[in-house]
C-alpha cells in the first residue's frame, strides 16, 4: 500500500510564525493556569519585573545590582515564552496537519435533493456544503466531489479517495452492505449515488481531531492529570524548600536577594516537563493524525499503548485479500483437462473471489495447453440453469442445457450428496482433502451428476513480513488473536504459519464479542479493527477499536478511532504511538528531575558562599561567582526547554526490548543523563559568562 | 579488621537470622494458620468476647481506619489525665509530681504514635504506675496498631480484587498476644539476668569510690525495655535511654537490644512476602532498604571510630574513636551502628548522645530519618516505603510506555495525588516548624515566654540549628531521638512537635491505607510480557532512586545549612 507522506518540517517557518505569536497570546494568566508549573514562574516572572521596576524608580541597591534583577527576569520570561512556544508549536502542526485534509472539503457546491414519501424528488437545489444538515439527501454524479461525510442510501459508485487516504485506486461504494460510507472530499469517478448526511456540520470526526489538536476541545487525559498532579505536589515541596529557607538563611547571618530565592525556585520546579507536557500530549495525536489514524480522544490513543489482546481478522489482514486456486486434483479416471473444464464450468456464474480465481487459474493452465482452450470456451452454456451458493446446501454449481448437474463445494456437503445418490467417494479424493486442509488450504470438491471428479485446492496467501510485526507485538506483550471464518483446522495451520498466539475459527459475529467480553473479565484492554455493521458492537465493546473509514457508519460511530488507510494492521502502528506517548512523558520528568540536583550544586553554595565560605567545597563545579554560577542554571534551565522540543515532538523511540530491560535502558539514558548533562551544561555557560562578567 | 566492627557485622547478621523465621511466623499468625503460640488462643477469645469484638467481621479501608482511628484518640485522652494527675495516684515511691498540662500533651501523645519524644527524664517525670500502665501499654498497643495498619495494607495486596482489609481488632489483639508478648518476655529475661532493675521499690542510694553518697533510681525497667526496643517505641525508663548502666548493663545487652531493634521492623519485611506469596518483591525491598542502611552504618562507623578532627589538632590520641557522649563499656563502633539502627527503624532509643556525633554521622542519622522507610517503624516503616513505590511505579510506568500499575491494579490520579500529599507532608512539617523555631530565635530571641528562644539552643551556629533540625524531623518520624542540647521541655515545643508528632503518625497510616483500599477495588489486571515486573532488582534500583531523589531535593538546602556546613568548618 502506498501511503502519502504527509511530513513538516518541524521548524517550519511559517508554523513557527505562527508559534511565536501563540506564545505571547499564551501569556494570559487565565491560560496559564491550566499548567501549574509554568505559571509559579509566570508568577516569578512578574515579582521580578516589579523588584527591577522598584530599583529603577528607588535607585534600592539591596537587591543587588539592577542590570542582574533585569537579567533575570528577562530569562525568566524567555523560560516561560520557550514553553509556550512548545506548545503553540505543536498544536500549529497538529492544526496544519488536519487543516491539510479539511482544505479539500471546505464549501464545496452540494446539489441538495429532497427526500418524497416513497423516492426523491427530481430537481436538485445547489447549496453550500456549509449549510447541509444531519439527515439531509444530496446526489453526487461522476466527476463530483462529496461535499460531507454520509451514507449512500441509493446507487454504487467508484471513488477516488487518495485525499483521504493516499491510495490511488479508486474503491466501490454502495448503498446497504458494509461499504455504503462516503467521506467528504473525495471524488466520485463513475455513476451516480444518492448520500444521506451522516454527521453535523463542524462534527465530523475529522472536526473533532482538528479541535483536539487545537485545544480547544483538549482535555488532559486520565495519565495527563495524574502526572500534573505529582508535578504540582513537586512544585510545592520547591516552594516549601524556598520558603523556608528564608528563616534558615537569617538564621546564619546570610541576606538573599529575592532574585536568588525566585532563580532558586524556578530552577528547582519541573520546567522542563511543565514546559513540554501539553506539546507532548499533542504531539502523540498529531503522531496518530500522521500514521492517517483518527482518535476520537487522547484518552483512545494512550490507552493503545496498554493493549494486551489484539484481534485481528485474518482476511485482508494476515493473508492478502481472500483465498486463491491454486491447483486441481482431478480424481482417478478423471484426465486433468476434463477436471479443469468442469471446474471452470461450475465457477461461470460464481461471483465470489474464490469462484473468479478458479476461472483465472483454469485460463493460465489452460493457455498452457493451446489445444484445450477449445473446450472451455466453444462450451454452450446457453438454456445453462445456475445455481448460487447457499449456507444450506454448501455448494453452488450449474446444470446445464442437457441436465448434466456441475456442482462445487465442502467436502462434507458434496459427499452427502454422493452416497446418498449410492456413490462412493474416492479414496484419493478423500486423501487429497485431508492433505489441502492439513496444509492450511481449503479444498473444495467438484461433483458432476453426483459422482465426485477431483478438488480444486484454495490456499490463503500469508502477507510477507507480517511473522516480523506479530514477534515485535509479542515482544511488547500484546497476544494477537485472528479471527476467520474458517474451519479449526485451516485456522491452526494459517495462524501456525503467521505467529499470531490465539486464533477465533469459524467465527461468527457473536463470537468477536464473546471473546472480547472473556478477556476484558480476567483484566485485559483489547483492541479491535473491523469496518462492517455487524462489527459495531464488538468495536464499542473493545478498549481500543478502530474502524475503517470505509466501513459504515455504525462501524465508525462505535469506535474509537478511524483509519483513514483502511489498513488492517495500523493497529500495530497505533499501539507504539500510544507507547510512545507514555514514555515521552515518563522519560522528560525523569530529566527534568534528575536536573535539580546539578542545580542544587550550583545555586546553594552560591547564596551561601558569603556568610558561610566552608560551603564553596559543594561548588563542585567552581563556578566563577556567585552572580554567574545562579545565571548560568537559570539560563540552563531555560534553554534546555526549547532544546528538548524536537524530542517532544517526535517522541522518544520506543524498542519492544521487554519493561525491565526498557526501564533500565531509560534510566539511564534520562535519568543518569538527566543528572549529569545540566553540569556540562552550567558549566559552559558559566565559562561563558565568565567573558563579560 | 577490628573487634568492634567485626561485633556490629555479628550482631547485624544475627538480626536477619532471626528476622526471617520471625516473618515466616508473622505470616502464618496473620492467615490464622497453626503457630507455636496457639495457646494465647483462650486469652484471645476472653479478650474478644468482653469488648463485644467478632474478629472475623470483615472490615473495607473506611471501616478499618476508623477503628483504629477511635481507639487511639481513647488512648491519648486516658494518657493524657493519667500523667496530668500521677501525683496524686498511687505506686509513687519517689514522689515525683504530675506533669505540666503541655507536658503530659506532648508525653500522650508521644507514646500514642509509637515515638516516644521524651522532654521529661523517666526518673522524675512519671511514677512507677504512669511507666507501667500508660507508658508501657502504649508502647504495646502503639507498636500493635502499626503492624494491624500493615496487616490491612497485605491483605489488599494479596486479593486481587477486594473491600475486605481484614479485621482491626484481630490483628490488634493478635500482634500484641503471639508477638510483642512473648518477644518482650525473653528480651525482658535477658536484661533482668543481666542486671537491669525489676522492682518496685523507690531510689536506693550508694556510696561511691569517692565516698559520695548518691541517689539511684530503680523500678521494674526490664520489661518496659524490652518492648521499648522491641516495638520501636525508643522511650526509655531512665533519662539517658540506653545509655545508662541500668537500661543497658553490658555489651551483650547492647547486644540484644540492638537486635531488637531491628527485628520485628526487617522481619515484617519477609512476613509480607510469606504472606502475599510474593517472595521475590519482600527480597527487593529488603534488598533496597538493606543497600542503604549498610552504606549509612559505613559511614557512621568509619567517623566514629576515626575520632574528631578538631581533637586530633590538639594533639590527643583518640584510639577509641570520638567518644563525647558514648560509653566506654559499649564503644564507638557500637554507637554508631545503634545510631543508624534507631533512626532507620523510628525507633529513637540511643544508646550515646546524637548530639555528641561527628558532623556527617549527624547527618546521617536526620537524613535516615527523613527517609524513614529503611524497615522503618513496626508496620509503618513498609507503609512509608509503599508510598515511594507507588510514586516508583508512575514514573517508571510512564518510562516503559504502559499506564502505570502495580501488582494488578492501575495507579491513577486519585492514589498519585494521595502519594504526592504524603510525600510533601514531610517536608512540609520538617521544614515548616524547623523555619519557625529558626524565625523566632533570630527574630525573637527574647519574647516573654518561660522560656526564651534564646536560651533554647546550648549550641550555637550550625551545630544549633540540627538541634532544631533533629527535634522536628524525629518528630515527624515518630523516632523519638532528640539531639538534645536542646531546651524542649516548654509550651513552644511541647506543642509544636506534638501536632507535628499527630501528623506525622497518622496521615503517613491513613493515606496508604486509602490508596491500598482504593487500588483493591478496582479490576485485577493479570501480568503480561509487557507488565514491568516491581519484584525485579531493576525496579528495586528505580524506587531507591526515587527515594534518594525525594529525600535529597526536599531537606538539601537544610542539612546543607547544619550538618555538611558543620563538616566542612572542622575538616
Amino acid at each position: 500500500m502506498k501511503q502519502r507522506k504527509r511530513s513538516i518540517k518541524l521548524f517550519d517557518p511559517a508554523l513557527t510564525g505562527t508559534a511565536i505569536q501563540q506564545s505571547f497570546i499564551k501569556l494570559n494568566p487565565a491560560l496559564m493556569i491550566k499548567n501549574p508549573v509554568m505559571f509559579t514562574v509566570e508568577i516569578g516572572t512578574a515579582v521580578m519585573l516589579v523588584v527591577s521596576a522598584w530599583q529603577a524608580v528607588t535607585g534600592d541597591t539591596t537587591q543587588g545590582a539592577l542590570w542582574y534583577n533585569i537579567t533575570i527576569f528577562a530569562i525568566l520570561f524567555i523560560t516561560v515564552l520557550f514553553a509556550n512556544f512548545a506548545e503553540a508549536l505543536a498544536e500549529a502542526r497538529g492544526k496544519a496537519q488536519a487543516e491539510s485534509l479539511r482544505k479539500t472539503r471546505e464549501d464545496t457546491p452540494a446539489k441538495k435533493i429532497t427526500a418524497t414519501g416513497n423516492g426523491f424528488s427530481k430537481e436538485t437545489t445547489v447549496v453550500a456544503s456549509s449549510t447541509l444538515k444531519l439527515g439531509d439527501h444530496f446526489v453526487c454524479e461522476a466527476g463530483d466531489i462529496i461535499p460531507m461525510d454520509g451514507e449512500i442510501v441509493k446507487g454504487i459508485a467508484t471513488i477516488d479517495e487518495s485525499a483521504i487516504t493516499g491510495e490511488s485506486a479508486p474503491v466501490i461504494r454502495e448503498a446497504g452492505g458494509d461499504k455504503s460510507s462516503v467521506t467528504g472530499g473525495t471524488k466520485i469517478l463513475s455513476d451516480r449515488i444518492i448520500v444521506k448526511v451522516t454527521t453535523a456540520p463542524g462534527e465530523s470526526f475529522l472536526d473533532k481531531m482538528i479541535a483536539l489538536v487545537e485545544g480547544a476541545s483538549r482535555q488532559k487525559t486520565p495519565n495527563e492529570i495524574a502526572l500534573t498532579i505529582l508535578l504540582a505536589a513537586f512544585t510545592l515541596i520547591f516552594i516549601i524548600v524556598c520558603v523556608t529557607l528564608k528563616p534558615f538563611a537569617d538564621y546564619a547571618n546570610t541576606p538573599i536577594t529575592i532574585a536568588a530565592f525566585i532563580s532558586l525556585f524556578v530552577c528547582l520546579i519541573p520546567t522542563t516537563i511543565g514546559g513540554l507536557l501539553s506539546a507532548i500530549g499533542i504531539a502523540g495525536m498529531d503522531r496518530a493524525l500522521r500514521a492517517n489514524v483518527i482518535a476520537k480522544s487522547g484518552k483512545a490513543v494512550e490507552t493503545a499503548g496498554d493493549i494486551d489482546v489484539l484481534l485481528l481478522d485474518k482476511t485482508g489482514t494476515i493473508t492478502i485479500g481472500n483465498r486463491k486456486a491454486t491447483n486441481f486434483y482431478p480424481a482417478n479416471g478423471v484426465s486433468n483437462k476434463e477436471f479443469i473444464r468442469i471446474s471452470a464450468l461450475s465457477s461461470m456464474s460464481d461471483d465470489t473471489p474464490e469462484g473468479k480465481s478458479i476461472i483465472e487459474l483454469a485460463k493460465s493452465n489452460i493457455e498452457k495447453s493451446d489445444t484445450s482452450k477449445v473446450i472451455l470456451f466453444s462450451e454452450d452454456l446457453s438454456g445453462a440453469r445456475f445455481i448460487k451458493f447457499t449456507a444450506e446446501t454448501r455448494s453452488s454449481g450449474v446444470t446445464m442445457a442437457n441436465g448434466t448437474r456441475i456442482r462445487k463445494g465442502a467436502f462434507d456437503a458434496i459427499r452427502n450428496m454422493t452416497v446418498k445418490a449410492g456413490n462412493t467417494v474416492p479414496a484419493e479424493t478423500e486423501e487429497k482433502v485431508k492433505l489441502i486442509a492439513g496444509n492450511g488450504g481449503t479444498p473444495l470438491v467438484v461433483a458432476v451428476d453426483d459422482e465426485i471428479k477431483g478438488v480444486i485446492e484454495l490456499q490463503d496467501i500469508i502477507k510477507p513480513g507480517i511473522q516480523e510485526r506479530f514477534e515485535r507485538l509479542r515482544k511488547m506483550g500484546v497476544k494477537t488473536v485472528m479471527v476467520t471464518g474458517d474451519n479449526p483446522l485451516t485456522a491452526k495451520y494459517i495462524a501456525n504459519v503467521a505467529g499470531v498466539d490465539d486464533f477465533i475459527a469459524e467465527a461468527k459475529p457473536e463470537d468477536k464479542m464473546n471473546y472480547i467480553r472473556q478477556e476484558q473479565s480476567s483484566g485485559k484492554l483489547v483492541a479491535m479493527m473491523g469496518d462492517g455493521t455487524n462489527d459495531a458492537p464488538a468495536l464499542a465493546q473493545a478498549d481500543v477499536g478502530v474502524s475503517m473509514n470505509s466501513g459504515t457508519q455504525a462501524a465508525k460511530e462505535a469506535g474509537n478511532m478511524i483509519d483513514l488507510d483502511n489498513d488492517p494492521t495500523k493497529l500495530i502502528e497505533v499501539v507504539e504511538i500510544g507507547k510512545q506517548l507514555l514514555i515521552t512523558r515518563g522519560t522528560l520528568t525523569t530529566f527534568s528531575i534528575a536536573n535539580d540536583v546539578a542545580k542544587y550544586f550550583a545555586i546553594v553554595p552560591a547564596l551561601f558562599i558569603a556568610s558561610i565560605p566552608a560551603l564553596q567545597s559543594l561548588n563542585i563545579m567552581n563556578l566563577k561567582s556567585p552572580e554567574s554560577a545562579i545565571l548560568s542554571a537559570v539560563i540552563f534551565n531555560a534553554i534546555i526547554i526549547p532544546m528538548l522540543i524536537p524530542l517532544a515532538l517526535k517522541g522518544v523511540a520506543y524498542k519492544p526490548i521487554g519493561a525491565s530491560a526498557l526501564l533500565r535502558r531509560n534510566l539511564l539514558i534520562y535519568g543518569l543523563g538527566g543528572i549529569i548533562a545540566p553540569f556540562i551544561g552550567i558549566k559552559l555557560i558559566d565559562m561563558l559568562l565568565g567573558v563579560f562578567m | 579488621m577490628s573487634t568492634e566492627i567485626l561485633g556490629t557485622i555479628i550482631i547485624f547478621l544475627f538480626t536477619m537470622m532471626l528476622a526471617y523465621p520471625l516473618g515466616k511466623y508473622m505470616a502464618k499468625v496473620f492467615n490464622g494458620e497453626k503457630t507455636l503460640t496457639d495457646f494465647m488462643n483462650p486469652l484471645e477469645r476472653l479478650i474478644f468476647r468482653i469488648s463485644g469484638i467478632n474478629p472475623k467481621e470483615s472490615m473495607n479501608w473506611k471501616q478499618f481506619l476508623k477503628a483504629m482511628l477511635t481507639i487511639n484518640m481513647l488512648w491519648l485522652v486516658y494518657a493524657f489525665f493519667m500523667l496530668l494527675f500521677q501525683d496524686k495516684l498511687p505506686l509513687n515511691p519517689d514522689g515525683n509530681p504530675g506533669q505540666t498540662p503541655d507536658l503530659a500533651f506532648n508525653t500522650a501523645i508521644s507514646f500514642l504514635v509509637n515515638c516516644n519524644l521524651q522532654h521529661y527524664s523517666g526518673e522524675s517525670g512519671l511514677t512507677y504506675l504512669t511507666q507501667l500502665i500508660v507508658i508501657t501499654f502504649l508502647q504495646f498497643v502503639s507498636a500493635a496498631t502499626g503492624i494491624a495498619a500493615l496487616v490491612a495494607l497485605f491483605n489488599g495486596l494479596k486479593e486481587k480484587t477486594t473491600n475486605n482489609l481484614g479485621n482491626f481488632w484481630n490483628y490488634l489483639v493478635k500482634s500484641t498476644t503471639r508477638i510483642l508478648l512473648p518477644l518482650s518476655i525473653v528480651v525482658a529475661a535477658i536484661l533482668a539476668f543481666n542486671g537491669t532493675p525489676t522492682s518496685y521499690d523507690g531510689k536506693d542510694s550508694i556510696v561511691t569510690l569517692q565516698g559520695d553518697s548518691v541517689q539511684v533510681s530503680r523500678g521494674p525497667a526490664a520489661g518496659m525495655i524490652a518492648i521499648k526496643q522491641l516495638g520501636t517505641n525508643g522511650g526509655g525508663w531512665f533519662g539517658v535511654n540506653s545509655a545508662h548502666p541500668l537500661e543497658n548493663p553490658n555489651y551483650f545487652t547492647n547486644a540484644v537490644e540492638t537486635i531488637a531493634i531491628l527485628l520485628i521492623p526487617i522481619a515484617l519485611v519477609f512476613a509480607l512476602g510469606f504472606y502475599i506469596h510474593r517472595r521475590k518483591l519482600a527480597k527487593v525491598i529488603f534488598a533496597v532498604m538493606t543497600f542503604l542502611f549498610v552504606i549509612f552504618c559505613t559511614i557512621n562507623i568509619y567517623y566514629e571510630t576515626k575520632g574528631n578532627p578538631a581533637i586530633d589538632k590538639l594533639g590527643v590520641a583518640q584510639n577509641m574513636g570520638s567518644m563525647e557522649g558514648k560509653e566506654v563499656r559499649l564503644g564507638a563502633a557500637a554507637t554508631a551502628f545503634w545510631s543508624v539502627a534507631t533512626t532507620s527503624t523510628s525507633n529513637g532509643s540511643v544508646n550515646g548522645m546524637h548530639d555528641s556525633l561527628t558532623p556527617v554521622s549527624g547527618g546521617v542519622v536526620i537524613l535516615d530519618m527523613m527517609i524513614n522507610a529503611l524497615y522503618g517503624g513496626v508496620g509503618v516503616g513498609l507503609l512509608n516505603y509503599f508510598i515511594f513505590i507507588i510514586i516508583a511505579v508512575f514514573i517508571s510506568g510512564l518510562m516503559v510506555g504502559r499506564t502505570p500499575e502495580f501488582m494488578g491494579h492501575k495507579v491513577e490520579a486519585r492514589e498519585v495525588k494521595i502519594a504526592a500529599l504524603i510525600t510533601l507532608l514531610s517536608a512540609f512539617l520538617i521544614k515548616g516548624f524547623t523555619a519557625l523555631a529558626a524565625y523566632m530565635v533570630i527574630h525573637h530571641p527574647e519574647i516573654g515566654w518561660a522560656v526564651k528562644p534564646s536560651a533554647w539552643l546550648n549550641n550555637p551556629s550550625y551545630h544549633g540549628f540540627s538541634e532544631m533540625l533533629y527535634e522536628y524531623t524525629s518528630s515527624n518520624a515518630n523516632n523519638g531521638s532528640g539531639f538534645e542540647g536542646l531546651g524542649d521541655n516548654n509550651i513552644f515545643w511541647n506543642v509544636s512537635t506534638g501536632i507535628v508528632l499527630l501528623l506525622g503518625r497518622f496521615l503517613p497510616i491513613i493515606a496508604p491505607l486509602a490508596i491500598m483500599g482504593l487500588l483493591a477495588n478496582k479490576k485485577f489486571i493479570p501480568e503480561s510480557p509487557g507488565t514491568l515486573r516491581t519484584d525485579s532488582y531493576t525496579f528495586g534500583v528505580m524506587t531507591l532512586v526515587i527515594i534518594i531523589i525525594i529525600t535529597a531535593l526536599s531537606y538539601l538546602p537544610a542539612l546543607g545549612l547544619g550538618p555538611i556546613a558543620e563538616y566542612f568548618s572542622i575538616y
